[in-house]
């Protein structure tokens, strides 16, 4: 048993998130070193895991999404909308438990709103979360007014910036929401029924699979993890964004999950793994800051990035490289 | 009637409602000044959406848009400022590389039966990544011909003018559609957008035209790229930014259909009129802020997305849940 | 070469897929000015003797020759180069185009590069009017009904070709009036000349048109043959297998007790799918259904199910009336069902042998009851020994396994949810020797222990074996219900072929 899950930890998501560390730790020899300030760690590591957890966390909702033959493209205005209802709230003098579960539930709505045109509407889940995706961001300015809405509330300065045991607050929380997502999605049968819906919605419908309740389920946790992801955001730099809190994140977030081996035709998924994927895209990022390139480069790498993993993924690749696996003996009964 | 003209009529109604209404409170809206500006302000938009079209009716997306404008327009004030080249030149090239760019993605989706949304947007990374590692500032352009092309107008009645670029925009539109509506290309695109295996059985080569259609995206995307410096004077890696998702929006307001198969380029001319009557009125309101722009496009988008469903839908031919 | 005579003609080709024969050794001829129907069961091998005769498929053996000569067709554009042009069962048009448009796509005339419209209207409208079409040419043709779509689509065909047409069932979505309209140009067609494949699985139809058939089972000629000569009766027996004993009812278990009602349907029907029927269903009884295919047999076995809603009718299940909208509602009453198309509506492809198994259970448990591995590992290896599954493992992939194997996973994912009723629809279509065994078996037992089951099937024989009552389908309409002395093939195709007023032919 312990050798299984040995071997199974070393699959290609996790080697190449060790191998472009081991790359970062090549250009930048420092890499590695983590120490102790403040309370809390600090270090390039560290900051990997900081900076990686907002797209870790919108990963977490996307990979449902995608597994069902979807996409979520509105996460990113999600966030910047649920950043300016916590950030407007507090700064109208509302206590900021209450600011963030309001950003929460906003965000669970916008999530629901995009079931509701894929599911109920039968409308393309590109096409139908283009609509959040262009109004969302007028949206947040709208509760902004069109101002950068600054804020000094600890709570939410503390969910963005602060730590715990030491670790970035904002990984604490992605670590536990990815691991009571991959729990629920995996000890209760919603998991398995999303890859059934996903793999073949025909025959998911005649096994007795209600696959609207799924696809509702699946786009308002994207919307409920994109509030989350927005709320750390906003945290981090004090203040709401409506213009460029959560810009692009919803294709890093895509990519995220791609690496993570989820199929954009939908089927088999892993949180943890779209969780590596996003780990492995910031620690690109990172890598490319501490080893004095620009950033810009950073695009230029995603983009080589989204190139190979589609190569790998497409049929073409499958075709050269078929896999062989022969059915013969029979069920070894228990 | 023929149900593709049902949004595309909707569209133009909803146009020519919107404007009376506009002109009613804000009479001076009613101006050859108003109008020769609603050309020029939006001519490099209406460029990239005369591409995008093309995209959308064959069925696709093109996330790269808005990234390879920016990308040409640092190329463009590179090629000029630095190297000293003569505009029209770094324009050639300029297209150049946005066609060969766009052929990749052609290749790319047709080849690795991969989502278009998913090559394009690996193609706006790309773009975008190459337009901010030339240069992280705005170059800015000084060169007499960008100052002729800037007086090139023509005077119209009533104070307004039609300048260079918005005639561009206009002669752009109109070879669009007479490719679209009248060229064996233009068929091909809207039977891609229709049943790609029904067209490959009739016999429409999938494959180059499916390329042919990005390389045209890419294209149009460079040429409005080359507007906006001429519009700005100016490249500017980040510039253009979220202009594929208006160019998108005019599209679909305009009255193509998403799923493809469905639309005019001449519509998608409206839609960017619209859009741009949407701007000019909050401009003109003064106490409206700019965000209402965006949450109009997005209302605008869902009820076109919707109408398209009802109208499309509705007569569809029956449901493939069973076979006989 | 020699002059043969045939315009197209097939000599024995052979198809392998893998490890399956589609077509072996098959020969086909066609003469001009002739309609010839081709005709089978499903996987009889039509289909794939059309791919081949288009160009859609490469022979692994033999040739395919045009007037004589032998040729090798790349594609189905090639083949229309050869004059051999395809019409589909779902019209392979482009609705969203013009009707003039579906005409000359890929051909228009072009006038100083741009396509010219009037001229091509103009044609469109004249070609049109040979078909006896009256319509624009300008109007969108998802417009226009099947029929006239259909009718565009033959035009396109010979106007483009011209020597061969192949129609693969095209009457499959037509009224009777069309399907005469269509006929009548059919008719006109092989008086020019053109030599017309016609795929159908209505007699009636066969018997109208066409002057001589061949017929496939299995991948294997089994005959070419004036119609003149026969009847409906013999092409019936010739598409089901001649080799059954037609002499009596076969060993037939006597006067088994009838067990208490399980399912009684009366006046159930969907429109435009299967006409208002009556079923009894008894417990510890296997319902045969027989008919061809298009019959309505697989649109009965959806209604049943809740894969599509009745819209007339009433169900009780153990006396009480219900309603059966969606399939969860037929889970619910411990319905099971295995689809007739495996691979599209049967099995999750890339989940594994056990997720496989235990879906269904799984869905009739809920989100929140979830099985565990272990659990669902044991439900698996139990169902899965019992069906005698053959996998390497329970954690592979159920698209690696063979047809049979992915057969008797979805049942085993019926037999896990303990059902009382279950419907299987070709159960053993394609399926290896050893496989279709265990299948049959497994159908005996489960009507010793007392399930209810509706089998429909092909195979006249092996329906005939286990089945203690048979309805015949024909025409989307239940027309006939045999019992006991009469549960002998003779019988049943007599039933299949009957019909009802003998205008026809």
């Amino acid at each position: 048993m312990i050798r299984r899950s040995l071997l199974k930890l070393a699959n290609p998501q996790l080697l190449a998130l060790v191998g472009v560390l081991l790359i970062n730790w090549l250009l930048f020899p420092n890499f590695f070193r983590v120490t102790w300030q403040d309370g809390r760690f600090f270090g390039s590591l560290i900051d990997v895991l900081n900076r990686g957890a907002p797209v870790a966390i919108l990963a977490v909702g996307m990979v449902g999404v995608i597994a069902t033959k979807g996409v979520d493209l509105s996460v990113g205005a999600v966030m910047a909308v649920a950043g300016a209802v916590a950030a407007t709230m507090v700064v109208a003098g509302y206590p900021a438990p209450i600011a963030v579960v309001a950003a929460l539930v906003v965000g669970l709505l916008c999530g629901l709103w995009n079931g509701i045109l894929v599911a109920v509407l039968d409308i393309q889940p590109i096409i139908a979360t283009l609509v959040l995706m262009v109004a969302g961001r007028g949206i947040a300015q709208l509760i902004t007014e069109g101002f950068i809405v600054t804020f000094n509330d600890p709570l939410l300065i503390y969910i963005g910036t602060g730590s715990f045991l030491g670790f970035p607050m904002a990984a604490v929380i992605a670590l536990v929401l990815t691991i009571i997502v991959t729990l629920v999605v995996r000890r209760t049968a919603i998991g398995l029924f999303i890859e059934a819906v996903g793999v073949n919605r025909a025959a998911a419908s005649l096994a007795g699979i209600r696959s609207r309740m799924l696809l509702l389920l699946v786009y308002s946790l994207s919307g409920l993890c994109a509030a989350i992801a927005g709320i750390i955001v906003a945290g981090d730099i004090r203040g709401a964004d409506a213009n460029n809190a959560g810009l692009w994140l919803e294709l890093d977030a895509i990519l995220a999950v791609v690496i993570g081996g989820t199929s954009l035709l939908g089927g088999r998924f892993s949180v943890p793994l779209a969780v590596v994927g996003a780990l492995i895209i910031q620690a690109m990022n990172t890598g490319i800051l501490v080893s004095g390139f620009p950033p810009e480069f950073n695009l230029i790498v995603k983009a080589g990035l989204i190139f190979i993993v589609l190569v790998i993924q497409s049929p073409l690749a499958s075709r050269l490289a078929p896999p062989r696996l022969k059915p013969a003996a029979k069920v070894a009964a228990k | 009637m023929n149900r593709s003209l049902r949004p595309l009529l909707a569209t133009a109604l909803i146009f020519a409602i919107a404007y009376a209404l506009a002109v009613m409170q804000f009479p001076s809206m009613f101006s050859t000044r108003v109008l020769g500006n609603f050309l020029t302000d939006n001519a490099f938009l209406g460029i990239a959406a005369v591409g995008m079209t093309f995209v959308i009716l064959s069925g696709g997306i093109d996330l790269s848009v808005g990234a390879v404008i920016g990308f040409t327009g640092v190329l463009v004030a590179v090629l000029i400022t630095w190297a000293g080249m003569h505009p029209l030149f770094a324009f050639a090239i300029a297209i150049i590389v946005a066609g060969t760019f766009g052929a990749t993605m052609g290749l790319a989706i047709h080849y690795l039966q991969v989502p278009a949304f998913i090559v394009t947007l690996a193609g706006m990374f790309l773009a975008r990544g190459g337009a901010s590692v030339i240069t992280r500032d705005s170059v800015p352009i000084y060169h007499e011909f960008y100052a002729w092309i800037s007086d090139l107008t023509i005077r119209l009645p009533g104070g307004g003018r039609l300048s260079f670029i918005g005639l561009t925009m206009v002669a752009i539109f109109i070879v669009g559609a007479l490719i679209a509506h009248r060229t064996k290309f233009g068929s091909y695109v809207y039977a891609l957008g229709g049943n790609p295996v029904s067209a490959s059985l009739m016999g429409v080569p999938v494959a180059r035209t499916t390329v042919a259609i990005y390389t045209l995206s890419s294209v149009l995307a460079a040429i409005s790229g080359i507007v906006f410096s001429l519009y700005t004077s100016a490249g500017y890696p980040l510039a253009a930014v979220g202009v594929e998702l208006d160019a998108i929006s005019a599209v679909v307001i305009g009255g193509t259909i998403l799923t493809g198969g469905y639309g005019f380029v001449l519509g998608t001319f409206i839609g960017v009129m619209l859009l741009g009557l949407v701007q000019t009125y909050i401009i003109f309101d003064g106490t409206l802020s700019s965000w209402w722009t965006k949450i109009v496009i997005g209302i605008l988008l869902f009820l076109f997305i919707v109408l398209q469903r009802l109208i499309f839908v509705a007569s569809a031919p029956g449901e493939k849940a069973q076979k006989a | 070469m020699a002059e043969t005579g045939y315009a197209l003609e097939a000599r024995g080709i052979v198809k392998i897929f893998g490890n399956h024969v589609a077509l072996d050794k098959v020969d086909f001829g066609l003469k001009p000015g002739e309609v010839h129907a081709l005709l089978g069961e499903n996987g009889a091998g039509k289909s794939t003797l059309i791919k081949i005769l288009t160009g859609a498929y490469q022979p692994t053996l033999g040739e395919v020759l045009v007037d004589g000569f032998p040729v090798s067709l790349n594609n189905p554009q090639h083949a229309q180069t050869y004059g051999i042009g395809t019409v589909y069962q779902e019209v392979n048009l482009l609705p969203n185009r013009s009707v003039a448009e579906n005409l000359y796509l890929g051909h228009q005339p072009t006038r100083f590069g741009f396509v010219d419209r009037r001229k091509m209207e103009r044609d469109s409208r004249t070609v049109l009017a040979r078909y006896g079409l009256d319509i624009d040419p300008s109007s969108e043709l998802g417009a226009h009904s099947v029929a006239v779509q259909q009718i565009v689509a033959i035009a396109r065909a010979v106007e483009l070709s011209g020597k061969v047409l192949i129609l693969d069932e095209p009457t499959a979505s037509l009224d009777r009036n069309e399907v005469e309209r269509l006929f009548e140009i059919i008719a006109d067609l092989k008086k020019s000349g053109l030599a017309v494949v016609f795929i159908t699985h209505f007699l009636d139809q066969v018997f109208a048109i066409a002057d001589r058939v061949t017929i496939l089972r299995n991948g294997k000629l089994i005959d070419t043959k004036a119609l003149d000569n026969l009847t409906r009766t013999d092409v019936v027996r010739l598409m089901l297998g001649k080799d059954i004993a037609f002499s009596g009812a076969t060993k037939l278990e006597e006067n088994r007790p009838l067990g208490e009602v399980l399912l009684d349907f009366k006046n159930y029907g969907r429109k435009r799918s299967v006409q208002p029927f009556n079923l009894t269903i008894h417990k510890g009884e296997v319902v045969g259904v027989a008919g061809l295919l298009g019959s309505g047999r697989t649109e009965m076995a959806r209604i049943m199910f809740g894969a599509d809603a009745a819209d007339e009718g009433t169900v009780a299940v153990a006396g009480i009336q219900t309603s059966i909208a969606r399939p969860t509602d037929a889970i619910a009453h411990g319905f099971g069902f295995c689809p007739e198309d495996r691979k599209a509506e049967g099995i999750f492809g890339d989940l594994s042998v056990r997720e496989n198994i235990v879906i269904a259970l799984q869905g009739k448990l809920g989100w929140f009851s979830a099985l565990n591995r272990d659990e669902q590992l044991e439900i698996a290896g139990r169902f899965g020994e019992a069906m005698d599954i053959r996998a390497a493992s329970l954690d592979m992939p159920v698209k690696l396994l063979s047809g049979g194997n992915q057969q008797k996973v979805i049942l085993s994912r019926w037999l896990a949810t303990d059902p009382a009723f279950l419907i299987l629809d070709e159960p053993t279509r394609g399926i290896d020797v050893g496989a279709h065994a265990e299948i049959v078996r497994t159908i005996n037992r489960l009507r010793d222990e007392g399930l209810a089951l509706v089998v429909i099937s092909s195979e006249l024989d092996e329906v005939v074996a286990y089945s203690s009552r048979i309805v015949v389908m024909r025409d989307r309409e239940l027309v006939a219900e045999l019992n006991g002395e009469n549960i002998n093939p003779g019988v049943i195709v007599q039933a299949i072929a009957n019909h009802k007023d003998g205008v026809s032919a």
